[in-house]
């Protein structure tokens, strides 16, 4: 097997950071704030350099939408064994209003314009936990899908993947080419070194635009507010039953 | 000289907030703290609680009970039932400075509070007064990748600097078990795992920001100075690195960082006799070759090991070894190594190169404590640290293991063997006071054996309480007042941590 693999590479808020709505209701601070790779895609790469090191893949490319700092993103992707970028530039308005579905939709095309085998993405990204892209761009390409993918093997022209399921695990064979999305635990994502880190400053990364992919990334939603969770108030102490049931006739709770 | 009796009839009877009636047993050390210091008086206490609302706002200062305990005690053994009076959260080195300075004025102690996760009672307020949480400071103020080094404020852990760095190829490699402060590491000298090949904090702190008793601020390299190297007057950086809260608040550290290596591949190897095992380390060590992490769980911890983690261990003393460099030198190394353990008797070889199979491995070392604690339900243990030269570990382990298992006491032995350093977890059952008293003289004994082998009481975890009483022995009384001179000299009123490291003010 020699297979050409495609990953979605998300640069979302880094997990560790704390979220802050903008004074302004419209969105949530991303201005000065960490980001980096949505650590589902961050196993989608590890998932494709490993198989690439089983020699079942030949060439891994990953990709990106979004804003110039998406190439930062893309270089973690190379410098852990990817072998060449694909950045396809949004920002501003239509960058806030961006959806699963326009992704797919670049997906789908890349796929056919690049001849890839298989589509590796992670299973939902940690700032819209949507985990649409991947069905989505099966449906697009009519290929098979796997998700939530807990282990992949490939098997004779075919895959056999272990799917995370609510009743538990699940276990099915997708012929090639086929979409696949990344779970937990797939594997553990190794860090990038120094060394790789420098080679991958030479590994290419294309640039293009939404038309060059003939898609369309005018909203297709609006966003009307984003608040915070209300703050906690404090609790109250009373001195027995009664008063507790009074206090909760008072709230309209009884 | 006066000497107090401290037990707990005593304190109940002094002014200051009420203790806590308690079921849980307290191993107090018992008349060691000689001392003629009082509780803060609840009037001085009230009046400087006034004071902090006033400059830090109301939000960072509580007298909430569960808020005490939660600082008054850290992961050790219980020593005491003694609370903080106040807990402060300061959120920058000025508001630390302005605790300080109130706190000075009326003579009220302080103890700096990391993440609560020391080993030796370090942060119990002895003789009550201000717990000052450091967490609200938690930014990396200076990341400098390609001098390799960065700042980080006392809220910043281990684990978190870790994941900031890996996007950069770079880590920070001193690895104690728990996910501690790195400030907190610096107080207490900390190592871990990767101490063979990368040193302690001793040998990777490059700068100390510290607030003084006074409230002064004290840069021990200078501000901002991060150079690799310097000549530049007294060495204050290192008098601070170990200093357990005794001599200033830490409220910056500037810590080398180091190229995460290209390829890291772990092992597993089992030997029939701990010393075959300890003696494959030495020869490992002699041998040069530049081993990263060389562990060695015995088999009683193997078998707790085991059960909890649902592995399938032999239970055999057992050496696990990692080795870093490219993927080249790793596997000469590993080779030489393998060939060495070999020749010991050595078996049952288990290589991993891939990150969840060497995770898995080294978080059942990493666990090891948590899972001697919940393999014996209900039980504390006291954990020793004894560290000695690397040729006198043999002879150390092999009578200390011994002497535990005359004992009849439960005491995994495991540890840090290519620094010379091990662990035990002598297990005992709070409400038996006869099985203390068996852990307690099995620590003294092997305390006793380390020191006479030209060794330390303590490789890693600090004195805290829990090593008081071997601090004068190993130093000599000229290094006992050499210390408590400089002591002295940062903290003329012995307010920063007041009844830890040493046995008396004078």
């Amino acid at each position: 097997m020699s297979l050409r693999i495609l990953v979605g590479c998300k640069r979302v808020i880094d997990y560790a950071v704390k979220i802050r709505v903008k004074p302004d209701k419209s969105g949530v601070i991303t201005e000065g704030v960490k980001h980096s790779m949505n650590p589902f895609d961050e196993i989608a790469i590890e998932e494709a350099v490993r198989m690439k090191e089983k020699k079942i893949a030949k060439e891994i490319v990953a990709f990106s939408c979004g804003p110039t700092q998406c190439q930062e993103t893309l270089r973690t992707a190379l410098a852990m064994g990817a072998d060449r970028g694909i950045h396809v530039e949004v920002s501003g308005p239509e960058y806030e209003t961006l959806q699963p579905l326009h992704i797919s939709k670049m997906l789908a095309k890349l796929a056919k314009d690049e001849q890839i085998d298989l589509i590796i993405v992670g299973k939902q990204a940690i700032d819209d936990d949507c985990n649409q892209t991947a069905q989505m761009t099966a449906a697009l390409l009519d290929w098979p899908q796997a998700t939530s993918a807990s282990k992949i093997e490939a098997k004779d022209g075919s895959l056999q993947v272990v799917r995370e399921i609510d009743g538990g695990l699940e276990t099915i064979k997708v012929k090639l080419p086929s979409v696949v999305s990344a779970d937990l635990r797939l594997n553990e994502p190794r860090y990038a070194t120094l060394p790789n880190i420098m080679k991958a400053k030479k590994k290419p990364i294309k640039k293009l635009a939404p038309k060059d992919l003939g898609v369309d990334v005018s909203p297709r939603i609006q966003v009307v507010t984003v608040e915070e969770p209300p703050v906690r108030q404090a609790g109250a102490k009373v001195e027995n039953v009664d008063a507790v049931v009074e206090k909760l006739k008072a709230l309209g709770h009884a | 000289m006066h000497c107090w009796f401290f037990t707990s009839q005593v304190f109940k009877s002094l002014p200051g907030k009420a203790l806590v009636g308690n079921s849980r047993n307290f191993h107090c050390i018992k008349p060691l703290l000689q001392s003629t210091r009082h509780r803060p008086l609840v009037e001085t206490i009230t009046t400087l609680r006034q004071n902090l609302i006033k400059s830090l706002g109301r939000d960072s200062v509580s007298d909430t009970e569960a808020i005490r305990k939660q600082h008054s005690r850290d992961e050790g053994v219980e020593r005491h039932n003694h609370l903080a009076d106040l807990v402060v959260w300061p959120k920058s080195t000025e508001e630390c400075s302005i605790i300080a300075s109130l706190c000075s004025e009326k003579k009220v102690p302080m103890i700096p509070f990391g993440t609560g996760t020391g080993l030796e009672s370090g942060v119990c307020a002895a003789y009550g007064g201000v717990s000052v949480d450091m967490s609200k400071m938690d930014q990396i103020v200076n990341f400098n990748p390609e001098d390799f080094d960065v700042t980080v404020q006392p809220g910043v852990t281990r684990k978190g600097l870790n994941h900031f760095l890996k996007d950069h190829g770079l880590w920070f490699p001193v690895d104690p078990g728990a996910d501690a402060s790195l400030c907190g590491m610096t107080a207490t000298s900390a190592s871990g795992t990767n101490a063979v090949r990368y040193g302690t904090m001793r040998e990777n702190v490059l700068n100390v920001e510290v607030v003084l008793a006074d409230g002064r601020v004290l840069h021990t390299a200078g501000e901002n100075r991060r150079s690799k190297k310097s000549s530049a007057g007294l060495n204050l950086t290192n008098l601070f690195v170990g200093s357990e809260g005794s001599l200033g608040f830490i409220t910056k550290a500037t810590l080398k960082i180091y190229g995460i290596p290209e390829m890291m591949l772990s092992a597993v190897c089992a030997f029939t006799t701990i010393k075959a095992a300890v003696d494959t380390c030495v020869q490992i060590l002699q041998s040069n070759i530049p081993i990263a992490r060389i562990e060695l769980m015995d088999d009683v911890a193997m078998d707790m090991c085991n059960n909890h983690n649902k592995l399938d261990y032999k239970v055999a003393p057992t050496l696990f070894l990692e080795f870093h460099g490219s993927e080249d030198s790793v596997k000469s190394q590993a080779k030489f190594a393998g060939e060495i353990a070999d020749y010991n008797g050595g078996s049952e070889f288990r290589w991993a190169y891939e990150s969840e199979e060497r995770n898995r491995l080294w978080k059942a070392r990493h666990d090891i404590y948590w899972t001697t604690l919940q393999s014996n339900p209900g039980c504390r243990a006291i954990i020793t640290d004894v560290c000695v030269p690397i040729t006198r570990l043999p002879d150390l382990i092999t009578q200390t293991k011994a002497d535990i298992q005359e004992s009849g006491i439960i005491g995994p032995c495991l540890g840090h063997v290519g620094d010379g350093n091990f662990h035990t977890f002598l297990v005992f059952n709070p409400n038996k006071p006869e099985e203390f008293k068996k852990a307690e003289t099995l620590a003294a004994r092997m305390t006793k054996r380390a020191l006479d082998l030209n060794g330390t009481c303590t490789g890693e975890h600090g004195i805290g309480i829990g090593k008081m009483n071997y601090l004068e022995k190993e130093m000599g009384p000229v290094g006992i007042e050499m210390m408590k001179s400089i002591k002295k000299t940062l903290d003329p009123h012995w307010l920063m941590n007041p009844g830890k490291i040493f046995l008396s003010e004078y």
